[in-house]
């Protein structure tokens, strides 16, 4: 998702869209990850309006004030990924982004964001809502970047943490032996 | 891999094999010790193979994997009914069942828990029996559980050194007079029997991949292949036992991985498909001769489903934990396991780490929630401490497993239906042991103390119950059915009652007491 130049296939696909950013903490966790600071996720089947209401509407089901764009852009991937393989979710989610569009008079986006939030509450257990917020659940934590958002260490563990800070939390006593057994080899 | 290579395989007509369905705690378990004293055994399972390379660090590719996912459907007013409607349970469908997936807690149940109607009393809508077996009994049997396991704590063996998450349980329990250490495990704390010591993966949910938790896939079961009195079969999905006009069962039928369905006749058949296929497969068999389903004239079969009372308790500091960081199940407080009705409630429970990935985090803090109360959370992981809250449920007549009316599984076979309502018992039992938990975080500084309610069990128990008197229940102390002599439970199924502590290691205890047994009634011609 991460690029620098933008690739010319995302501008000049025909239909679809795409969601660019810059990440907004340069220093932060993701960056440290990325390639650059520009970031890019194409979608197959919403256009780049629709992904831009999926990816806000996310962010309000899941409000996390310095979690990057980004990361919420790979919900909205998802959802396209859905989309692409189901029909019924396709319309689900364009319907309700119209609908958003509607009430909102025009665009949904251009709502203060008190507003956009007073929508996503009147929507909460609707289908379009529960859509969103079943499939975010899982793919707004389930990977990479979130991880070293959140400050979990995701597959660094599969070698093992017994030398790598398995018990390296030093603000409690150490519990004493046999409490607490013994360092293999020891 | 050669470790799983059949160095024997057994004709279907051949009638004199036991067959065995199911790989885990108590199919794996009993496949092998039957296989150590020469008996010719066919293990189905309708898993697939997976193997310790195989696993996945990660923890939603690796529930895809490792899980039972055949649609089931739920009722009742217990909260999975409605956040996970067609997931009441987190067990394995693979090569070792759900001893790839489980934490290795490996506690032996107190004397009093195995006669409890004798000690609770009877208490309205419970259905509480004493077991038709005791602790004195099974010692021996326990004794030799913790050996092949190798646990922690017992024969000699090390406890395992304490986590993060473990150290702010222990700090906590400081506080409140309790004892906590590091539990009794069957996790490798040094090499043992051909395993590695624990590297403190943090994975143990998603199956061990160096092999040091004790599981049946890389233990039991290669154990088993090697005597060549063992035939693993995998994908195979038993739809029916069959019987003769005698009553006696006659072997099994199954769907292979094909889809096409095969059968392999028996001498003898046991059955530990865990508590929800194990009791579907009874009511699925059902015939002219037992037109209400196998071994069950006592109409038991299925009933008195028990999951445990179970809730878990997750809460934030000001400094870091990092609570994922090695084993899941890290420390234990066994205090509140005593039967003491002056809290409210009878049975006990056991206090016990428990650590999730963020990934499941997400999908369990507080399933259907969104906001910032969530997010609040969420935004904490890397300072949350957490622990599981498991005691014994009780058993009730309605809590119970059937067959679907209209829905079928991929083979055309009716799917199961949980129905699961909370006793008052187990609810008093839940405020008190979220009040116990809340309070030893809040001792040692918690910022935010979260309930969070029950995931889909992991410990299944009770649909074929043993019982003395064949009328109160599905099988004898040695888990042959009251019904058909020569058909045999072989999982949690058989418990009478729950208990508090986590069941595998009194399933794999009745497991070599059943081994034992058949052998001895294989040899005196009585089945």
């Amino acid at each position: 998702m991460f690029s620098r130049p933008l690739s010319r296939r995302v501008f000049l696909k025909a239909s679809g869209g795409a969601l660019v950013g810059t990440l907004a903490f340069a220093c932060g966790p993701i960056a440290l990850l990325a390639p650059s600071r520009s970031w890019a996720v194409t979608t197959e089947q919403f256009t780049t309006h629709e992904g831009e209401i999926l990816l806000q509407f996310t962010r309000h089901v899941f409000p996390h004030r310095d979690l990057e764009d980004a990361v919420y852009a790979l919900v909205v991937k998802d959802l396209d990924r859905q989309a692409d393989a189901d029909r019924n979710i396709l319309t689900l989610l364009r319907d309700g982004v119209m609908a958003l569009d509607r009430q909102a008079g025009g665009d949904w986006l251009a709502l203060e964001p008190a507003q956009r939030q007073a929508s996503v509450a009147e929507s909460a257990g609707s289908p379009f809502f529960e859509k969103i917020r079943s499939s975010a659940v899982v793919s707004l934590y389930s990977n990479p970047l979130a991880f070293a958002h959140f400050g979990y260490q995701g597959g660094e563990g599969d070698m093992g943490y017994l030398f790598k800070g398995f018990d390296d939390l030093t603000w409690l006593p150490d519990p004493a032996l046999p409490d607490s057994g013994p360092m293999p080899g020891a | 891999m050669a470790q799983f290579e059949n160095r024997k395989t057994f004709a279907h007509d051949d009638d004199s094999v036991v067959v065995i369905v199911g790989s885990g705690a108590g199919g794996g378990t009993l496949a092998n010790e039957l296989a150590q004293q020469g008996i010719d055994v066919v293990v189905l399972e309708a898993g697939a193979l997976h193997d310790r390379p195989d696993f996945h660090a990660d923890e939603w590719p690796a529930f895809s994997q490792l899980s039972w996912l055949d649609n089931r459907t739920t009722s009742g007013s217990w909260r999975i009914a409605r956040d996970f409607p067609n997931l009441p349970t987190w067990i394995c469908k693979t090569v070792g069942g759900t001893t790839v997936h489980w934490a290795g807690a490996s506690l032996r149940f107190h004397p009093h828990e195995f006669q409890a109607l004798t000690h609770y009393g009877a208490l309205d809508d419970a259905n509480l029996l004493d077991w038709p077996v005791g602790y004195d009994e099974l010692a021996p049997y326990y004794a030799r559980a913790e050996d092949k396991m190798g646990v922690t704590r017992t024969n000699d063996i090390a406890g395992l050194p304490g986590n993060n998450n473990f150290k702010v349980m222990h700090a906590g329990a400081q506080k409140l007079g309790y004892a906590c250490n590091t539990g009794h495990m069957a996790i490798n704390s040094q090499a043992r029997d051909g395993r590695p010591g624990c590297q403190q993966r943090g994975f143990c949910f998603q199956g061990c991949r160096f092999g040091a938790k004790w599981s049946t896939l890389y233990t039991e079961l290669p154990a088993a292949l090697v005597t060549g009195h063992m035939e693993l079969r995998t994908q195979a999905h038993v739809a029916q036992i069959e019987h003769d006009t005698k009553g006696r069962a006659t072997g099994v039928t199954y769907f292979d991985k094909d889809g096409n369905l095969q059968r392999q006749k028996a001498r003898l058949v046991a059955v530990a498909g865990n508590s929800i296929e194990t009791p579907r497969l009874l009511l699925n068999s059902a015939s002219a001769m037992f037109p209400e389903g196998l071994a069950n004239s006592s109409g038991q079969v299925g009933r008195n489903y028990m999951r445990h009372m179970t809730g878990s308790v997750y809460a934030t500091f000001d400094e870091p934990v990092h609570m994922y960081r090695g084993t899941t199940m890290a420390g234990i407080i066994s205090d509140e396991a005593r039967h003491d009705t002056s809290r409210g409630f009878v049975g006990g429970y056991e206090m016990e780490t428990l650590s999730l990935g963020l990934p499941f985090m997400a999908a369990f803090l507080d399933p259907g929630a969104w906001g910032e109360t969530f997010t609040g959370a969420m935004d904490q992981y890397a300072h949350m401490a957490g622990m599981w809250l498991v005691g014994e449920d009780m058993p009730r007549e309605s809590n119970r497993v059937t067959l679907h009316g209209e829905l079928k599984d991929q083979h055309g076979l009716p799917i199961p239906n949980v129905h699961y309502d909370d006793h008052p018992n187990d609810e008093a039992m839940r405020e008190h042991a979220y009040r116990k938990g809340s309070e030893l975080y809040a001792a040692v500084g918690a910022r935010d103390v979260y309930r969070v309610p029950p995931y889909p069990s992991t410990h299944n128990l009770g649909t074929c119950r043993m019982s003395a008197e064949a009328q109160d229940g599905v099988c004898n102390a040695y888990g042959q059915s009251h019904d058909i002599p020569n058909l045999f439970i072989s999982d949690g199924s058989q418990f009478t009652t729950s208990a508090a502590e986590n069941p595998t290691l009194t399933i794999v205890t009745l497991a070599i007491r059943q081994a034992e047994h058949i052998g001895k009634l294989m040899k005196e011609r009585a089945v």
